[in-house]
């Protein structure tokens, strides 16, 4: 008698485990199930329309000359110090003393006094840098957005202030190397001063580097002069090898800049902004 | 069964025995003289310096840390620009290892740093001269290790994409690696690295310059420049020796474009290790050709005293654009080696038979200020243009201007200046010029019109300088003529 108790308990008890696991189950499966039917609302007031079409990148692909951009949204500014501050207030895993090593690497919000103070030198309405792909990652996605892919993030960056596709313009890469010809601020400045371009969007040149979802796909891995490879040639003369053209000096700098990245990096003068997919706005 | 046993131990023992005696020097290639004996870190110094010869005779683990850093630097004074540096300073740091040393490299890029970089050093085989294992984000440390297979004296350089600019902007060092035979002992060793800078604004303005892409292409740089600025080897920065003494001069050209034609006005090279390789194939050189992207070491004793000037021959680069430096030598003068000038006397030519001054034609004889203005202007272009400029600003640290210059105030020594020449520091302008101002061959008429053309074109005092003015400054020196 005594044993079929105990049995009976122990039954119960694996019963009430097994509930709880496929509770857990059946839970975590409506969450990913409602992230991926229904629309997320977004804060479309701080972001513009960047209207879709085809563009020529830097590195030729021997499979394709032409990437085609779907429409997207953007926002219309870098992500700031205050709206990350926001973040790890709302998200404490993400703050500098909670951060994993694999997330982030030491210099991780190194400018920041404490988890949800800036530092002296940082602007609570500057860019927000020191930040690795994984915590940019995750305040878009909280955000209900992403992170810009190149292609997306290159198509944006073409315009000039009222041209669509501005690379061919000297003065337009120009103005983009003199922001290379001058120092690094020690306190970086706010986002918005710069004219806005041909979008409506801000800062995509001429105050920080940003993040882009698939930064890792241009990885510099040898130097084979012979080779004509998209991701083998960025040394040397092999840099321009495959390019479209040869001119366009900064963005030989910006796949460089991401060929150096790994995603837990975080960098002084490395910041990030948002998109969001046209599927996900909301119309009402 | 057990008979296999047998065979597959003694076949065993045979495969042992070869082994080991491979090792122990049969038909191994490793002599005792290339093993690696203990580290050392190397001690890295900044152009003009050159770390002291290695004395060791076997080779060792060399760790090297050098770090990038964005800068800005001034290229010629008032004019700024960001250049990226190998140890903060344009050339980068010279590296000095040994024939067959193991090298540890780190390459440190400061978080500051806008960019990633890398560094290609010539002296490395692999791929890429160690581009590839040293491209290192901003803030963050690459190590990798090579040997110094080759002797010589080789450039190394950032090369990540687009590699010009990144060489346009400063990137540039020699890393010799001395020979297992050391070169001769000599009493100085120097590093001089040329290099051009393009800039959007043309030579001289001043602010804060961006680079100019156009320059670049077309190579038509504004700045040509030894060791990354304007009068980086002048006045108490001019290389010094002692008559007498034995100089090697470990030069590099960083480029990006130019090909440079190494010269030094009033010496002769006695030995050149051309483009810095190990023999010296040459003697008694007066010009060498240094490559860009190369090198060459020359060699030279110093027998007279003065100020020798190192320029690239290709001569308006020198003049114009900076590309010019000094060796200063101090010692007993060597009369027999050379003289200096022994005597001056009028010289008319076989078409002239009357003396000088009954010869005036009208525009000298004339008295009316502009023709004095003209003879003044075609003797200025002539004589004086080429170092205070057609503009009369000078060149900064070297030739001190004519323009709004108050060192001309005092018409006395303007005067004597022209006719007997000037040696040593004079300040101008609030600025010191430790130069060499020859006499000039002027009679007393043409002299005191190029003096005059100074004073009236050049926002000075507008005043004529007369014959009689001319005359008096003269007879005051006993040498009256």
């Amino acid at each position: 008698m005594l044993k079929k108790l105990e049995t009976q308990k122990v039954a119960v008890n694996k019963m009430k485990t097994g509930f709880i696991y496929i509770f857990m189950l059946l839970s975590c499966f409506i969450f990913l199930s409602s992230t991926e039917a229904q629309p997320i609302r977004i804060k479309s007031n701080n972001m513009v329309l960047i209207k879709g079409g085809q563009y020529e990148p830097l590195y030729i692909d021997s499979s394709a000359t032409k990437i085609k951009v779907a429409s997207f949204y953007m926002d219309k500014y870098p992500v700031t110090n205050e709206q990350f501050i926001k973040f790890v207030e709302e998200n404490p895993r993400w703050k500098k003393s909670k951060i994993k090593k694999l997330f982030a690497d030491d210099s991780y919000l190194l400018k920041w006094r404490t988890d949800t103070e800036p530092g002296e030198k940082v602007n609570l309405t500057a860019p927000v840098t020191n930040v690795s792909w994984f915590a940019a990652k995750e305040y878009c996605e909280c955000e209900g957005k992403r992170l810009p892919t190149i292609a997306e993030w290159e198509y944006a960056a073409r315009a000039s202030t009222n041209k669509l596709d501005a690379t061919k313009d000297q003065n337009y890469l120009n103005k983009i190397i003199e922001w290379y010809s001058k120092p690094t601020p020690a306190e970086f400045k706010s986002v918005g001063q710069n004219q806005k371009n041909y979008w409506g969007v801000y800062d995509m040149h001429g105050l920080v580097w940003e993040w882009t979802s698939d930064f890792f796909t241009t990885l510099v891995t040898g130097e084979s002069r012979g080779d004509s490879s998209i991701e083998k040639n960025l040394f040397c003369g092999s840099g321009s090898f495959s390019a479209s053209n040869f001119k366009n000096y900064p963005a030989f700098m910006r796949f460089a800049f991401r060929s150096s990245l790994k995603a837990n990096y975080t960098i002084n003068n490395l910041g990030f902004r948002c998109v969001s997919s046209l599927s996900n706005e909301v119309t009402k | 069964m057990k008979k296999f046993i047998n065979q597959f131990t003694s076949f065993l023992i045979l495969l042992f025995s070869i082994s080991t005696l491979l090792m122990t020097g049969l038909g191994c290639s490793e002599k005792k003289s290339d093993r690696i004996i203990g580290s050392e870190q190397a001690k890295l110094t900044k152009a003009p310096f050159v770390p002291e010869p290695i004395t060791r005779d076997y080779p060792t683990k060399v760790i090297i840390d050098l770090e990038v850093l964005e800068l800005e630097k001034e290229l010629t004074t008032g004019v700024k620009y960001m250049v990226w540096t190998f140890g903060g300073d344009v050339p980068g740091s010279f590296i000095r290892v040994r024939e067959g040393d193991f090298v540890e490299f780190r390459l440190h890029n400061h978080s500051s740093s806008k960019l990633p970089h890398n560094i290609d050093l010539h002296a490395v085989t692999g791929p890429g001269g160690g581009a590839e294992a040293s491209f290192t984000a901003p803030g963050h440390t690459s190590v990798f290790s090579f040997t110094a297979l080759n002797a010589g004296l080789y450039v190394y350089h950032c090369a990540t994409a687009p590699v010009g600019l990144h060489i346009a902007n400063g990137m540039y060092g020699l890393i010799y690696v001395q020979p297992k035979e050391a070169l001769p002992t000599v009493d100085k060793e120097y590093y001089i690295m040329q290099s051009e800078f393009y800039t959007v604004g043309n030579y001289g303005e001043t602010g804060l310059q961006s680079f100019s892409m156009e320059k670049a292409l077309t190579e038509t740089p504004d700045y040509v420049v030894f060791n990354g600025s304007v009068g980086s080897l002048v006045g108490d920065k001019a290389i010094q020796a002692k008559t007498g003494e034995r100089i090697r001069l470990f030069v590099g050209n960083g480029g990006p474009n130019l090909i440079s034609s190494f010269h030094v006005i009033g010496e002769i090279f006695d030995l050149v290790y051309s483009e810095g390789g190990t023999n010296a194939l040459q003697k008694n050189v007066q010009t060498t050709v240094v490559p860009a992207g190369g090198s060459s070491i020359v060699e030279f004793k110093v027998d007279v005293p003065g100020k020798f000037i190192l320029v690239d021959h290709s001569i308006f680069r020198a003049f114009n654009k900076g590309a010019l430096g000094m060796l200063e030598v101090e010692g007993e003068k060597n009369l027999k080696t050379y003289s200096g000038k022994i005597k001056e006397s009028i010289y008319l030519g076989t078409a002239f038979s009357n003396d000088l001054n009954k010869n005036k034609t009208a525009a000298e004889s004339s008295d009316s200020k502009p023709d004095f203005m003209r003879l003044g202007q075609s003797i200025y272009n002539e004589s004086c243009a080429a170092c205070h400029q057609v503009d009369g600003k000078g060149l900064p640290n070297v030739f001190p201007p004519l323009l709004n210059s108050d060192y001309l105030k005092n018409k006395e020594a303007a005067i004597s200046t022209i006719i007997s020449g000037k040696t040593g520091p004079i300040t101008v302008n609030g600025k010191t010029y430790n130069g060499v101002m020859p006499p000039q061959n002027l009679n007393n008429q043409q002299a005191a019109a190029v003096l005059t053309y100074v004073y009236n074109k050049f926002n000075n005092s507008k005043m004529k300088v007369t014959e009689k003015d001319v005359e008096k400054v003269r007879n005051s020196k006993g040498s009256g003529k």
